[in-house]
Parts: structure tokens; sequence; C-alpha cells
């Protein structure tokens, strides 16, 4: 596979990751994938951080663990706190002279515990400037509890607190921009991704774990059972999101905006939502919702443009 | 429980060193169909090893892929839709009954007490 900024996926195969086999995530899923793709980004011994979601419950079976690296389960609103605190008693521990140099401290949450419920610890957490890298999974609702809305689902999408019936279509609002919100923070890295590219996903963790201060990483994940894909699609959904522009994939170093990736061709945002169950009430003969479905197009151009802006 | 036979009443309360790894977990019960790996047309570009949202592709010194673990495999099938020279092929478990399932490293369940990892 190539070798981009630095990632070479040979060497990588040699990494000891510290997110082991045997969770129980649902087959297919693109959680674990982007968290190990995550790891493999990280040389260095780790802390992880994680807050309350399917990837901590699913690699946290009792007895069992799927984490060999220290792991701290935390509740939803809480990972940016908890790993503040682990972060910041490690300093002190250093400079005491009580432990080794070169530990690094990840905390990852769903959306629902990044966008929503963690939002307060995770702001504060960037603003005081902590030494750490926090890794959303992003599938766009509460998937552990049975796909309700989340600020993350996008508009149109069925979900079961905003479901597509004959009163409403799918979810009113649009999903809210998390990672322009952390690149507000002034913080010193921020991107976004999803599982279209492993090698941008590694090099953007990379980056943001080898950059001293705060660093967020928002990564875009199909749930195959809640966004109604075949599993084995998960790679074609993700770079069908990368590809419409649904989901930009770009950083923000130092305030310094770059789109890592420009997709060629207009692939339309129609052929992304067509893909997927959730937006199946989109495309329902005899009653399709044109309207929506040029909404979103026109959403996308313009948030897209927007960031070609910066 | 499958794989490793330990329950939540065999650990002592005040779990703090206590654990197993999941890695004594057969996820592969899980499956219908397997991805099935043809060596010789496999170019171990590693696209499948690095999607596997299970860390089921095997592979050996430089990076070459040796094969599948189906111990860990719960047979989502990404592995055989983005592999380039289409070296992988999806067959129902049907085809494969009567063969032994594990295929795991041999970890075995771990012992109350043993760290993870």
């Amino acid at each position: 596979m190539r070798s981009v900024a630095g990632v070479n996926m040979k060497n990588l195969t040699s990494h000891r990751n510290p997110l082991v086999e045997g969770h129980r995530m649902c087959p297919g899923c693109g959680a674990p994938t982007a968290l190990r793709q995550a790891f493999m980004g990280i040389e260095n011994p780790v802390v992880v951080v994680g807050a309350t979601g399917c990837m901590e419950v699913s690699t946290t079976v009792y007895p069992y663990s799927s984490w060999r690296a220290p792991f701290l389960h935390v509740a939803f609103e809480n990972a940016g706190a908890a790993v503040s605190g682990v972060e910041a008693a490690y300093r002190v521990m250093r400079r005491r002279g009580e432990f080794r140099e070169g530990i690094k401290f990840v905390a990852f949450g769903g959306d629902g515990g990044t966008y929503d419920i963690g939002l307060q610890s995770l702001s504060g957490a960037l603003e005081r400037g902590h030494d750490f890298t926090y890794i959303c999974y992003n599938n766009q609702g509460y998937m552990n509890t049975g796909a309700q809305r989340s600020s993350a689902t996008p508009r149109s999408a069925n979900a079961t607190t905003a479901p597509a019936g004959r009163v409403t279509p799918g979810k009113l609002q649009r999903a809210k921009n998390l990672t322009e919100i952390a690149a507000a923070h002034n913080i010193p890295y921020v991107a976004q991704t999803t599982l279209h590219d492993p090698a941008d996903l590694i090099g953007k963790v990379k980056r943001a774990v080898e950059t001293p201060g705060p660093a967020f990483v928002n990564i875009l994940v199909p749930c195959n059972l809640f966004w109604k894909i075949d599993p084995a699609d998960q790679v074609k959904i993700c770079r069908l999101a990368a590809d419409s522009r649904f989901w930009p994939i770009y950083e923000v170093a130092n305030g310094e905006y770059r789109v890592s990736y420009k997709p060629k061709g207009q692939t339309p945002v129609e052929e992304f939502l067509r893909a997927q169950g959730r937006y199946a009430h989109l495309f329902k003969k005899g009653s399709e919702r044109r309207d929506l479905i040029e909404q979103a197009q026109s959403e996308v151009d313009a948030d897209w443009e927007k960031l070609l802006a910066r | 429980m499958s794989g490793g036979g330990l329950c939540w009443q065999d650990v002592l309360p005040g779990t703090v060193t206590l654990g197993a790894s999941s890695q004594s977990v057969e996820t592969g019960l899980w499956r219908s169909v397997r991805p099935v790996l043809d060596a010789g047309k496999c170019v171990s570009c590693l696209r499948c090893w690095a999607q596997c949202p299970d860390a089921s592709i095997l592979t050996g010194d430089g990076g070459s892929v040796l094969g599948i673990n189906m111990f860990f495999c719960k047979g989502c099938g990404i592995c055989a839709q983005i592999c380039p020279v289409g070296a992988i092929s999806i067959r129902p478990e049907s085809d494969f009954q009567g063969e032994a399932v594990s295929s795991g490293r041999g970890v075995g369940p771990l012992k109350v007490g043993e760290l993870v990892g």
C-alpha cells in the first residue's frame, strides 16, 4: 500500500496495537477499525480513556478486556475531564521524576459522548491546553441504545427519536459541525477523516499525538445496523462520504486549513444517501423527496465552498 | 461463556489486577459466511489488514499476508469487498461443516490473576 505522510503499512504490521481481537463490536463495525488505525499512528505507550458508548461496552465485557494498555472507563459526560486529570497527574509525577517520559494520552467517545453529553468537559480540556488527543468515532447517532438522534445525526436521516413517517421525513435539523467547534478553541491540531484511506487516518492521528497540546480528530464511521448498510460495504460508504464531500477530509494545524483529500469529479450526495437504508424514505417510489435530496446537496456544496475559502 | 470459560463468579472482588484478555473469546463463532484467501492471487497490499475490524488478517515478516484468523473473524466481508485483486472470496459457513473452528493463536482461557496482554 502507498506510503503517505510517513505512513508505511508494511512496517505497521509489527506494531503492537493496544486494542486487541475478541471485542464484541458488530461484524463489520467501523468503530474498532477507526480506533485500531488511530493507534497505528502512535508508537509511544498510551493511556486510554473511554467515554461510555458502543466501543467502551464492547471492549470491556466483564471480566474480559480488549485493551492491553491502561484503560480508564468514565461516564458519557466526562472523558475530557478524566483525561485532563490523568495527564495533569502525569505531568506532576514527571516533574518529581517518578515516571518515565513519552507517554501519550488518548481519549475517545462516540458522537453521543462527544457532540452531546461530553461536550462541556471536552471543551474545558481543549481550552486548558492539556497534552492529549481526543478521538470521536462518529456514527451519527446513539447507536448503542437503538439509533436515537444525536446532534451529529444529519438532516433527513431516519432515527428512532426523529422517525421518518407520515409526519416527519427523519431528522429535521442539521448536524452540528463539531470539528469547527473544536477548531474555534484555537488548539494546535484538529482533523476530520473517515475510513476511506487508512494512511490518511493514521497520518492524522500521528500528527495529532506528536503535536504538543490538545488535538481533536473527528472520524466518520458507519453503523451497519442503523445506517442500514451491508457490513461488507463499509469502506465503500466511507469513500462515498468523502467523494461526495458530505464529509470533507481536512485538517487545521495551528490555524492553517488544509484539505487533505480533494475528490476528483462530482459524486452527487444522492449517491451517498441512496446507498443507505436510513435515507430510504427519500427515495420511496411515489413519494420521493427530491426537495430534501437537493437540500442536502446545496448544504454540502455551501459547506465545501466555505471550507475552501478558509 | 464461549472460549474463555471464565465467568464473573470466578473472579474475586476488587478486580483491579484481575481480568482476562478478550483474545480468549472466539468471536469467530458468530460467523455465517467466511472469507477464503487465495494466496496465489494475494499481493499483500494490506488493505484488508488495515480495514479489518477484528484484526483477523494474519501477517508475517515484512508485512506479507499469511491468512485469516478464523478464531476471531466474524465474517463481515469487508476484506473480500475491498481486495483489489479479488484474492478473497466469501463462502457460506455450511461449506465447512465438521471442520475444526478454532484456529486462534492458542491464547486459551487466561487464569485469574493474570494481567491482560
